[in-house]
């Protein structure tokens, strides 16, 4: 399973970086190289690539992954970047290490929501703890030393990463 | 039109790096600077990827050559490697810099801090 996922992803990823060398379309013997490309790099992966693997077909998953960065990731990074664009203009920063708790289950979740958190500039996910349910977060600016819930630093984000990690 | 449009993504691209840089000088230690130097950075890379993008698919409807679709398809691709890249890169750094000893200066709390004494303990 996890052979034909990373297979095809890689085929498609090769289709996206040889389009257009020679006219529009692909030329027959690229298209050859990206077959034995791509079952080389999904032969030797197999083993690292987990059983879950299968999510990556879930076509709902991929349009929610574009609504989610078009949508609510960009809009939280250019609020981000304008209040940080402010706070290097003027000088005015209270740092901090915040400990916030988060309700998430797997890996997957968590390596979204600390993902999106340390891409939004102001905050930067220094360490992610499953067991404890925490996330370790440097903020630029703190306004709450400590948070009960992301929706602070976060917003929408975790409801996000909750749907999205499943 | 169109040259207006990639003027503006360069110019907002421009700030956001300028930005970047002035912010490496100005904040006090190791994680603000990160702040500063990753993320204003990857927001104006956004932008000066959108431009070409947008210069690209231009020329390709006026010329019809496709290298200009390859080059569109490039840029992207690295504004995504660059998407997914950046924060697992400054978050190593800034847990290693912890890790190490490095103090948040200024801080008004380290909650992290806090946990790693009381696993030591």
């Amino acid at each position: 399973m996890s052979f034909i996922i990373v297979f095809m992803w890689s085929f498609v990823l090769w289709l996206v970086l040889t389009a257009g060398t020679k006219g529009m379309l692909w030329s027959p013997e690229e298209l050859a190289a990206g077959v034995i490309f791509s079952s080389i790099v999904a032969y030797s992966t197999k083993n690292i690539v987990g059983e879950k693997a299968s999510r990556f077909l879930n076509p709902s998953k991929w349009l929610g992954f574009v609504v989610y960065s078009v949508g609510p990731l960009f809009w939280g990074m250019v609020k981000a970047n304008l209040d940080v664009a402010y706070r290097v203009i003027t000088g005015k920063i209270k740092p901090g290490i915040v400990r916030v708790p988060v309700d998430l289950e797997n890996e997957a979740q968590y390596t979204i929501l600390s993902n999106s958190i340390t891409l939004t500039p102001g905050t930067l996910t220094i360490e992610a703890c499953p067991d404890e349910k925490a996330l370790y977060v440097h903020w630029i600016n703190v306004t709450e030393p400590e948070p009960q819930s992301s929706e602070v630093i976060a917003g929408s984000f975790e409801k996000w990463a909750r749907r999205l990690g499943k | 039109m169109i040259e207006y449009m990639i003027y503006t993504f360069l110019a907002i691209n421009m700030i956001f790096n300028l930005l970047g840089s002035i912010s490496l000088h100005r904040f006090p230690d190791v994680y603000t600077r990160l702040h500063g130097a990753t993320k204003c950075t990857t927001f104006g890379t956004i932008f000066a990827v959108l431009a070409v993008v947008v210069h690209a698919l231009y020329q390709l409807r006026i010329t019809n050559d496709p290298k200009y679709l390859q080059m569109a398809l490039h840029s992207v691709v690295a504004l995504i490697a660059l998407l997914l890249t950046n924060p697992t890169g400054a978050h190593a750094i800034a847990k290693a810099a912890h890790l190490s000893g490095v103090k948040p200066v200024k801080a008004v709390i380290d909650a992290y801090e806090r946990k790693l004494e009381e696993g030591a303990q």
